[in-house]
């Protein structure tokens, strides 16, 4: 499986200038409901963005000035709350194709490196400033260097951070690992002789046989 | 001799170090639902994978399974569940189905059948999976496509957390619970405090907790950014989990403690930061914005914005103006329309036993709607036997299957227009329980109790005269 090395990301960007913003926020659980991830570009934001009787509200991401936007612009503990992969899904399927944000939840960090998304640590005045100028008339481009964390606009250079381990993930096209995961086979199959008490013949019962009585 | 339990089981199980800088680590025991299954198991047939370790995985329904007894029809609900029980019968999976009588909320079930056990990792696609380091096991939330390696390969990558020594000395007062507990740290330390860290609870107050007041805590780790929540195993732990289907047999089970004692963290371990508690300063909390760092004690007012941080104002209007709280005024006495008592957080047997206690002989307030998801089958199951379950349908509250419920709202209970919700789950993001406008306070669940009677944010202590 040859992933795509990810170098550089060049767009408009659009912001959502809060903090905290999190993952129901993101993408409404009940919009992962499916089992697949196809669609689920346009449920991005969806309660921000749209009434429940689907009339628009006054968002960014509704005008104009914004659509065909790649780069997200947000605060700081960026994608806080859930797990769901569902959430940089939905983002990278709107369009989104990096992020910029003063700090990431853990958990939706891991999950959009793991979709090529590079998302960059930067100071909030840097954001400010990137905001201001995504809202000039027309666009200007961003460019997201990764293997320096420079984004660029107009001529003006700003410095973001990655971790390491993000950054040469993306540059060598490794940001999904299951291909690195499965070349340790060998050593996991030890490894799995060794560990802990919790191994399946160590079962006391087999729920299939009716199980055990009331133990809550 | 200097190491956390994190260290120890962070070594224990290691495969390898990876070329980028993170470890590929060994999953002891995978927890899998519905939700965050179906995309994984496509991922591992479109790889031409299957499951390496099937006995090493199991799985529930839970989010989105309706807990009235008449299945709503929901197309896209049953599409979910019948894909989960398709894939574990293809790869040999233990699916702990509602035909079974020992479904629930998935981590509910992990501890309940003795899966849960310390010293090993456990993952799972929730991000409330942190609930099972109450075991003094490492252990975390993952996404979809983690979900995919640990099928197929019983590990991931990922990064080796800092850890934060979180110390809760004293004795709580009455009417004080866990739940307050977690409240009071997420308030103190941030919504986004722990990321990058894992957070070992410990202290007096941890070792008189029992293993679901713990859970409570290590629950809502997450909440506070840290990805995993832990507490050593002692005890406590040893004795909750002996004679679970899943737990070592009584022959293997004075070898078994033996190795658990030692993942415990040594004495003169080192962390990277410290924070200590006095539990004697923790008073029944409640929710007051929209994430669960805004909290304030029942006996204070709604903070005004010049109270806060100039970073946390912004924040502070509008979560204010979504929950239509005014700044300043006591969040005691404001209306409420739903009272939920559920969730991995507070869905376990001791939770409903203790709102029991004091639930008899009350009713719930005529105009509010009032429901107990048990965490699991089992737990509603005992409860029935207890006679805990009568006390409350007597007092007017709906008993219900179990399940995720209006904890997120994926199945039919939800919240409709703008109604306010006490509830004894752990998120109170706008539109978390199912209505964009809703608006959800987390509490304990005597204080949800409390909430119910009285139609209106009370002091529990108060309305049930705690001492």
């Amino acid at each position: 499986m040859a992933l795509q090395k990810i170098s550089t990301v060049t767009g408009r960007a659009v912001s959502i200038p809060s903090n905290d913003v999190d993952t129901d926020r993101i993408i409404p659980a009940r919009f992962l409901k499916c089992v697949t991830f196809d669609g689920l570009g346009q449920y991005a934001f969806y309660d921000e963005r749209f009434e429940q009787d689907g009339t628009e509200k006054l968002h960014p991401l509704n005008e104009p000035q914004y659509r065909n936007s790649s780069i997200l612009i947000s605060g700081s503990n960026f994608g806080c709350g859930s797990s769901r992969e569902h959430a940089p899904q939905a983002l990278y399927r709107h369009g989104f194709r990096a992020i910029l944000a003063e700090s990431y939840a853990e958990i939706f960090f891991g999950n959009a490196i793991m979709l090529g998304i590079p998302c960059l640590s930067l100071p909030g005045e840097a954001l400010n400033i990137l905001t201001k100028l995504a809202a000039k008339s027309p666009p200007p481009e961003l460019i997201i260097d990764v293997a320096s964390g420079s984004v660029t606009a107009e001529g003006q250079a700003f410095y973001g951070s990655l971790p390491n381990y993000a950054r040469e993930a993306l540059l060598q096209g490794k940001w999904d690992p299951i291909v690195d995961l499965l070349e340790g086979i060998s050593l996991i199959r030890r490894l799995a002789e060794k560990v802990s008490y919790f191994r399946p013949e160590n079962k006391a019962v087999h729920i299939c046989n009716g199980g055990n009585s009331s133990y809550p | 001799m200097k190491k956390t339990l994190l260290d120890k089981v962070w070594e224990a199980c290691t495969v390898r170090p990876l070329a980028n800088g993170q470890t590929q680590i060994f999953i002891g025991a995978h927890l899998i639902h519905e939700v965050t299954s179906p995309q994984a198991f496509g991922m591992l047939r479109d790889l031409g994978l299957t499951v390496l370790y099937p006995d090493r995985t199991f799985a529930t329904v839970d989010h989105i399974v309706p807990t009235t007894v008449a299945p709503f029809p929901d197309p896209l609900a049953e599409e979910m569940i019948c894909a989960l029980r398709e894939n574990c019968a293809e790869f040999g999976i233990q699916f702990f189905d509602t035909s079974t009588g020992h479904q629930g909320i998935v981590h509910v079930i992990g501890p309940e059948e003795g899966i849960t056990q310390p010293g090993i990792t456990i993952a799972c696609g929730d991000s409330h999976t942190s609930t099972h380091g109450a075991f003094g096991a490492v252990a975390f939330g993952i996404g979809t496509s983690q979900v995919r390696d640990v099928l197929a390969t019983q590990t991931i990558a990922l990064r080796k957390p800092k850890v934060r020594r979180v110390n809760v000395e004293g004795e709580l007062a009455a009417g004080v619970y866990a739940k307050d507990v977690i409240l009071h740290i997420i308030r103190k330390l941030g919504v986004n405090g722990g990321i990058g860290f894992a957070y070992e609870y410990g202290g007096s107050t941890f070792d008189s907790f029992n293993q679901e007041e713990r859970m409570t805590v290590c629950n809502m780790s997450i909440e506070g950014g840290a990805r995993v929540g832990y507490v050593n195993p002692d005890s406590t732990t040893f004795n909750y989990l002996r004679g679970r289907p899943y737990a070592p047999s009584l022959q293997q089970w004075d070898a078994a403690v033996a190795q658990w004692e030692s993942f415990s963290s040594d004495l003169d371990a080192s962390y990277n930061d410290t924070v200590t508690f006095q539990a004697e300063e923790i008073l029944p909390t409640v929710t007051w914005g929209i994430h669960p760092g805004q909290s304030i004690s029942i006996e204070e007012r709604v903070p005004t914005l010049e109270e806060l941080s100039i970073r946390d104002r912004a924040a502070a209007r509008e979560a204010l103006q979504h929950m239509q709280l005014k700044a300043g005024l006591p969040i005691k006495g404001t209306k409420v329309d739903v009272a939920f008592l559920g969730s991995c957080t507070n869905g376990r047997l001791t939770d409903l036993q203790e709102v029991a206690r004091y639930l008899k002989g009350h009713k719930v307030k005529q105009g509010v709607r009032a429901i107990v998801v048990p965490g699991s089958q089992r737990v509603a199951a005992a409860a029935e036997e207890l006679g805990v379950a009568e006390i409350f349908r007597e007092a007017g509250f709906e008993w219900r299957g179990a399940g995720c419920s209006m904890c997120l709202a994926m199945n039919p209970d939800k919240l409709s227009g703008s109604q306010l919700c006490a509830s004894s789950s752990n998120r109170n993001f706008k539109g978390r329980q199912g209505s964009p406008n809703g608006r959800t306070v987390l509490m304990s669940p005597l204080m949800v109790a409390a909430a119910a009677i009285r139609g209106e944010i009370s002091d529990a202590r108060e309305i049930f005269s705690v001492r």
